[in-house]
């Protein structure tokens, strides 16, 4: 029987109900388990309603579920809104002490966290003693919390003692006062090896193995974790990271310093990027390589700048007036994250050109537990590179026409060559023009570098059979609640297959066509409301979708919803 | 030895008696004096004519977008220290769309000289009214006559920029020197160069100029704050040229632990290091 436990911890915001997620997750995947797990918070730093689901599972597991098994609610609006999720196994955890319930829903078990977080030290642990309640329940390790407690608080000695201590207090209560039936008991795998990741960390991760040594953001949910923790490692892997003051400063910086002859990366939301569009066209025309990660929160302007969507597509693929060669990659998955980063320094080197990592929100802020990458098998191209040893450097042009249409790129101080580029349409040796000659040769020659862009592309993804009478088309984080509505809807017996895409432009078309013509009924999901992906599909392939599935609430696409919206519409 | 001739670049596109080509000359001196090669040298322009500056000499080139050749200036000189940077600007690109960018420069003290042509009119969009341009002053986009200007020196002292002067396109000497001492200064170095248009701003003519500037004597004290902030605001009969305030501090790049080494442009990239970090996340 597989094991596979759900488990949501709610509060208001200041209440710690992410930091005491993040340890649950991490408990989970120290001893061995597959974790998924997802925020949900509000726009502000005290107060509302917030919570974290963590889905614990034995074999590999890429969205969530929304039952609950195990419910921490550390504010009574977490019983009121979510006690309903609970499985019929499932226990809720609640202060009876300060929390009063009119329900006598046996599912609900109080724990005076409050009242135990203060003999441990202070009210403030009410979340910590939480923690330990619920791992008492499942008979878990307490030694691999009470490890990841003094790590967490580990700068704070006797603080971290106090957690300990406070957890401890909690986990002894429910083994000892707990008299009903347990939920799964989840007994430690062994000795978990893969690392946890959030969608941001595996972006960061990813562009310090590419080389990434210049970073220019300005704070923006859901992106300011990017910018943060490549600050906190500027000093070790020596790389600058600048506040710029504004977005606009941020990309200008990042086309500075690259062409200069640095792998440089800004990071922002969709309504950021509106502010760095002016400055993806200047890295456009000056062929200066850069790579934006763009993290999709709903829109227009400020909009939902805590939640999810995937409104940005038509929006990245055509950002900025006048026409230039761009790379836009869409990872799947955190995994993705990771390795797509990597590929986007490449591409934009390569092509000398911006290449665009397009996340949202629920990709960006959700954890998973991925195997350790294996970096052995990261190569850095930087693309073609122009030195003195190469030719007269008085003869260098940065923007020579070639038959590929990438001019070797020489760096400014590092040899005799000068290197001249212009925002203004320029001739081959960069100085301003307005030759229609020029003009007409500079356009085609930096539109050629697509054909070799495009060969760089992946085929989208399967998952499934091969050929199947359904088939689900999607792009970017829906991939694990796509993958896994196939599974939930094959064991029904329903004939259906995932195409997804995790690279998007150039968009594949030769291959998508293929697929599309095995396909006999397809449907886009997406989190968005113009089905933006259906739309892209039309016009690079000609081919019309039967139907769209489509949520534009904010919140995450799940396995349940795309299952029910099949049978809703009435396409199974 | 590096000589004028190799500061040769291609003809002008500006009008016939233009301040910039008085800055033109004193740029390419001041570099001459202080033996700076094309090569160890990075401009980095805005857009309008003061923006063209650098396609007419030599060096490394950065022709950036209009009001924004300060951040990639300031992230260049990041990724390569060793470059001699120098982002070249007009009082619109400066003060009106980059306004934002030449604040916060000022504050964070990145090591670059900001060369700004202030000829209180935009010249390239052909005679509207700029940042700088005296209160009044009609135009096809103010027929009501512009607002009141605002003072750059001042603005920078009060962020307190590192180093602020006045220069005056018609003293080609005199700008020169200012512009080496831009260059020689540690952290970020404004240059407001009060600069004649004879296309579009008949008041404030090389005649006018010259009978209202003058240079600021050895007995003037930059160091002191409330003194500079005055001097900044002298205007009208008698306008002050020189150094109108310095201050030692530690420039932006002092402060970045990355920069202690060899510049990042000479780091080799080698994926392997982020092996370590990797354990960190299981």
């Amino acid at each position: 029987m597989p094991i596979e436990m759900n488990f949501m911890i709610g509060g208001e915001a200041g209440q710690g109900v992410q930091s005491m997620g993040f340890l649950l997750a991490k408990a989970f995947s120290r001893s061995g388990y597959y974790v998924f797990a997802d925020q949900d918070y509000e726009s502000r730093i005290r107060g509302g309603h917030s919570f974290f689901r963590a889905r614990i599972e034995d074999s590999p597991v890429y969205a969530i579920r929304e039952p609950v098994d195990m419910l921490l609610a550390l504010n009574k609006e977490t019983i009121d809104w979510h006690s309903k999720e609970l499985t019929p196994r499932g226990i809720g955890i609640y202060d009876g002490e300060k929390i009063k319930l009119t329900s006598t829903d046996t599912k609900l078990f109080s724990v005076p966290l409050e009242k135990l977080a203060e003999q441990s030290g202070g009210k403030i642990m009410s979340n910590t003693v939480a923690l330990g309640a619920a791992l008492g329940l499942i008979k878990y390790d307490f030694e691999i919390l009470a490890k990841l407690l003094r790590e967490h608080f580990g700068r704070k000695g006797e603080i971290a003692e106090s957690n300990v201590k406070a957890a401890k207090a909690g986990y002894e209560y429910t083994r000892t006062e707990f008299k009903g039936e347990l939920p799964h008991p989840l007994s430690s795998t062994g000795e978990g090896k893969r690392m946890l990741l959030s969608g941001t960390d595996a972006v960061c991760l990813g562009a310090l193995a590419a080389g990434c040594k210049f970073v220019a953001a300005y704070p923006m949910t859901p992106t300011t974790p990017i910018m943060e923790y490549m600050a906190s490692k500027a000093k070790d892997f020596n790389l600058a990271v600048v506040h710029a003051e504004d977005e606009i400063a941020a990309i200008n910086m990042v086309v500075g310093a690259s062409f200069a002859g640095v792998r440089a990366l800004t990071a922002t939301s969709g309504s950021g990027f509106c502010l760095m569009v002016e400055g993806l066209g200047l890295a456009g025309i000056t062929e200066t390589p850069i790579v934006v990660v763009e993290g999709q929160r709903p829109g227009p302007a400020v909009g939902l700048p805590t939640r999810t969507e995937q409104g940005d597509l038509e929006f990245i693929l055509h950002a900025h007036h006048g026409e230039f060669p761009r790379a836009v990659l869409t990872p799947a998955t955190i995994e993705d994250c990771f390795w797509l980063t990597v590929k986007a320094f490449n591409l934009a080197e390569k092509y000398q050109t911006p290449a665009l990592v397009l996340i949202d929100h629920h990709l960006a802020t959700s954890y998973n537990t991925i195997e350790k990458p294996d970096v052995s098998k990261i190569t850095i191209d930087r693309g073609e590179v122009f030195t003195d040893d190469m030719g007269d450097p008085a003869q260098y042009q940065r923007h020579k026409v070639t038959p590929s249409g990438v001019s070797p790129r020489a760096f400014p101080g590092l040899g005799r060559a000068l290197v001249v580029t212009d925002c203004d349409e320029h001739g081959e040796e960069g100085h301003l023009t307005e030759s229609a000659e020029d003009r007409a040769q500079q356009v085609a020659k930096r539109l050629r570098k697509m054909n070799g862009l495009k060969a760089e592309i992946a085929s989208p993804r399967f998952y499934g059979p091969k050929k199947a009478t359904n088939t689900l088309i999607g792009w970017g984080s829906t991939y694990g609640a796509l993958s896994e509505a196939v599974d939930i809807l094959r064991k029904e017996k329903v004939d259906i297959n995932l195409v997804h895409f995790n690279e998007i432009w150039p968009f594949p078309t030769k291959a998508t066509t293929n697929v599309l013509n095995n396909a006999k009924s397809i449907y886009t999901v997406e989190s968005n409301a113009t089905a933006q992906l259906a739309h892209l599909l039309r016009a690079e392939t000609g081919k019309q979708v039967d139907g769209k599935i489509l949520k534009f609430d904010g919140r995450p696409i799940t396995p349940a919803f795309i299952t029910a919206q099949m049978k809703k519409e009435g396409y199974l | 030895m590096v000589t004028i001739a190799d500061y040769a670049g291609i003809k002008s596109a500006w009008c016939p008696g233009c301040g910039n080509f008085g800055i033109l000359t004193a740029m390419k001196r001041a570099l001459v004096e202080l033996g700076i090669a094309p090569h160890q040298l990075l401009l980095v322009s805005g857009i309008g004519q003061a923006g063209k500056l650098p396609h007419y000499m030599k060096g490394n080139i950065f022709n950036s977008l209009h009001g924004r050749p300060v951040p990639p200036a300031i992230a260049a000189k990041i990724a390569n220290p060793e470059l001699i940077v120098i982002a070249v600007s007009g009082d619109g690109d400066a003060y009106g769309e980059g306004g934002n960018h030449f604040l916060h420069a000022v504050r964070r003290n990145h090591q670059i000289t900001y060369l700004v042509h202030d000829n209180q009119v935009y010249g390239l969009t052909k005679g509207q009214t700029s940042p700088t341009s005296v209160p009044g002053f009609v135009t096809k986009s103010t027929p009501q006559g512009a607002p009141l200007p605002i003072n750059p020196i001042a603005l920078a002292i009060a962020a307190d920029v590192s180093f602020a002067a006045r220069a005056f396109a018609g003293d080609i000497e005199h700008l020169t020197q200012m512009i080496k001492l831009g260059i020689k200064h540690r952290g970020f170095a404004l240059i407001d160069v009060l600069q004649p248009c004879p296309s579009f701003n008949f008041k404030n003519t090389y005649a006018w100029y010259r009978e209202r500037v003058y240079k600021l004597g050895d007995d003037y004290d930059p160091s002191n704050k409330a003194l500079a902030f005055e001097r900044a605001q002298q205007w009208g009969d008698r306008i002050p040229i020189g150094v109108i305030y310095r201050k030692e501090r530690p420039t932006y790049e002092d402060q970045l632990p990355a920069l202690k080494m060899e510049p990042l442009v000479k780091h080799k990239l080698d994926p392997r290091q982020v092996e370590s970090l990797l354990s960190e996340f299981i």
